[in-house]
């Protein structure tokens, strides 16, 4: 098992090398000259040339990237061409929000998902369930920002009972926190459905029953935590969709996390920025899959023995 | 060519009603058709249905202040904020998306079909190198590599579809890897090859067809998926450009002062929902038609 889990880390951290040397290859080719956007219009070439050179953006590609490579080694991602700090510190300072904006969101997600899912399984075949699939369907069917920007209308211009944006205080989370879960509570509701179908078919709920326990302890004791199993490890897989997701609703709602950083660096061509939180967010879901990975050996004792 | 001395299951396969009759015994599904037929009678038919260009700026658009007029009159859904008919953009905008849905997805069908079936099949180091770099792809964010792919192109309506398949291929090849896989491992297919048949006629005669199901749901599903994606794109700006009008850039102009006209935000957002709803909606009932690992279950 731990044999397992070594080949796995070191299989992640290769996958990590591709993807800066990928992002770094396509970043390299940009069409916009972000030199010509540090010095601006007036820039003779002369200062073109020295900003150029200061940077290193002479230099082959593959020189440029090794440099880059050997600072990442150190935890060095490089400085901003704008902001003429260091992107570590930049990633640092807008993490923690996003990472709450992140907790607030898999709590959503779960809290409406999993209950849709458990009474829709229960009420399996009838209108409720029906029409509990409906809106799921509809919930994966809405793009974040339409969701974001109606809760916004309805829940903070119309009702003002949320601030229209900005971040500080609980209020701020709601809004954006439910814009992200309503899109995975569409997801998350439909295999908690299937995973509970198939959890109250097995012999052991029946056995439980019919040892004289009531309807909803068997429910809540023995069906709903083995139902559950096959949902957790898909919360690790969760976090590539919300990386993504992030760039999106932290706009729509001013949320200054990593998405909203890095949506201003796309904008101004600010290239070690969108280094720094691609190859950010690609560590997350690698170590997103790692710990569903990890997650599934240890509950189900049944992968382990393979 | 004669295959009555195949042992290919496909060729045995037992009859059953037309997917279309099965599609039509539910109701979901059912619905979810009636929607994707209104948004294509939408694209087509748009000159048709309204008397406004789509980016015409109309003298009577704009309230006497400047402000968008609210739905009703003679402008349905309202006007924008450059006083261009709001019902006619929606329509000229449904065949932005469908174009997008078509092209985009088909190509990444294209893609994910030719590598999955390539690893799947061949295995060996070909397999090993395609998986690992699905395994690359999948550590991406998918949309902020759109964003910055879209972002470094000039971005057009042909240029967001290529965006989007790059980075939406890699499911279908996930898939397709494991079925051709564990397909090339069956009997029939070892037996065609004890024959002498080439690992084109295989690949095209014996494999291929059984992918089809798997392919025909995926692709109505990543309909969905890609008008989404195509949207949101749009939505930030590095999407299909104004002008040119598309769901997601409709919102992207007019979120400003999506507070004092909320229509401009409500009707074609409704218009996404509706058409990425109504291919979930069929792509899922095609899913439990075609999988028979799905049939008897719920």
């Amino acid at each position: 098992m731990i044999g397992f889990f070594l080949r796995r880390v070191i299989q992640s951290l290769l996958i990590l090398l591709g993807v800066s040397l990928i992002t770094f290859v396509l970043l390299y080719w940009l069409p916009a000259d972000p030199v010509r956007q540090i010095a601006g219009r007036s820039a003779t070439a002369q200062t073109v040339e020295n900003i150029r050179q200061q940077l290193g953006l002479d230099q082959p590609l593959w020189v440029q990237y090794w440099r880059y490579l050997t600072g990442l080694v150190q935890g060095d991602l490089g400085r901003s061409y704008l902001q003429k700090t260091e992107v570590s510190t930049l990633i640092a300072s807008r993490l923690p929000a996003s990472l709450l904006l992140m907790a607030g969101a898999i709590f959503a997600e779960l809290l409406i998902g999993l209950s849709m899912g458990v009474i829709a399984a229960l009420r399996r075949g009838t209108a409720t369930d029906q029409s509990l699939m409906i809106v799921s369907f509809i919930g994966v069917s809405a793009p974040q920002f339409v969701v974001g920007l109606l809760l916004l209308y309805v829940f903070a211009v119309q009702l003002g009972w949320f601030p229209i944006g900005g971040y500080g205080t609980f209020a701020h989370l709601v809004l954006p926190s439910m814009t992200l879960g309503i899109l995975g509570s569409g997801w998350y509701s439909r295999m908690m459905r299937s995973s509970m179908i198939e959890v109250l078919r097995q012999d052991y709920v029946r056995t439980a029953r019919a040892k004289g326990l009531t309807r909803l302890r068997v429910i809540f004791r023995h069906a709903l935590p083995n139902a559950i199993l096959p949902i957790i490890a898909m919360i690790g897989i969760d976090i590539g969709i919300f990386m993504g997701g992030i760039v999106v609703v932290e706009s729509v709602f001013g949320w200054p996390g990593i998405g909203q950083l890095a949506w201003q660096a796309i904008q101004r061509v600010d290239i070690p920025i969108i280094m720094g939180v691609t190859l950010v967010s690609a560590a997350a879901i690698v170590i997103g899959n790692l710990l569903a990975d990890l997650i599934s050996l240890l509950v189900d004792p049944r992968i382990r023995t393979r | 060519m004669a295959n009555s001395t195949s042992i290919d299951p496909i060729v045995t396969a037992r009859k059953e009603p037309g997917i279309l009759v099965q599609i039509a015994r539910r109701k979901l599904a059912l619905f979810g058709l009636f929607l994707v037929l209104l948004t294509v009678f939408a694209a087509v038919f748009a000159p048709w249905l309204t008397s406004f260009e789509p980016n015409e700026q109309m003298f009577d658009g704009l309230s006497i202040h400047g402000a968008p007029m609210p739905p009703g009159g003679a402008f349905l859904l309202g006007t924008d904020l450059l006083g261009r008919d709001l019902l006619t953009r929606i329509l000229y905008g449904a065949r932005t998306s469908l174009i997008i849905g078509v092209a985009a997805n088909g190509l990444a069908l294209l893609i994910g079909t030719i590598v999955g079936v390539t690893a799947g099949y061949f295995r060996g180091w070909i397999g090993s190198v395609l998986m690992r770099l699905t395994d690359l792809m999948m550590a991406f964010p998918a949309l902020l590599l759109a964003i910055c792919l879209a972002a470094i192109f000039q971005p057009s309506l042909w240029i967001v579809a290529l965006v989007i398949a790059i980075v939406y291929w890699v499911q279908t090849a996930r898939v397709l890897y494991a079925e051709t896989a564990s397909l090339a491992e069956r009997e029939f297919i070892a037996a065609e090859r004890t024959l002498g048949a080439s690992h084109i006629r295989i690949l095209v005669k014996h494999i291929l067809p059984h992918l089809v199901p798997t392919i025909i749901v995926w692709g109505t599903l990543g309909i969905s998926t890609t008008v989404l994606l195509e949207a949101t794109l749009s939505f930030l700006g590095v999407g299909v450009q104004p002008p040119t009008p598309s769901w997601g850039n409709i919102i992207f102009e007019n979120q400003t002062y999506f507070q004092a006209a909320p229509w401009l935000v409500f009707f074609p957002g409704l218009a996404i929902v509706t058409l990425a709803l109504a291919f979930n909606l069929v792509g899922d009932a095609l899913r439990e038609i075609l999988d028979p690992t799905q049939r008897g279950r719920d």
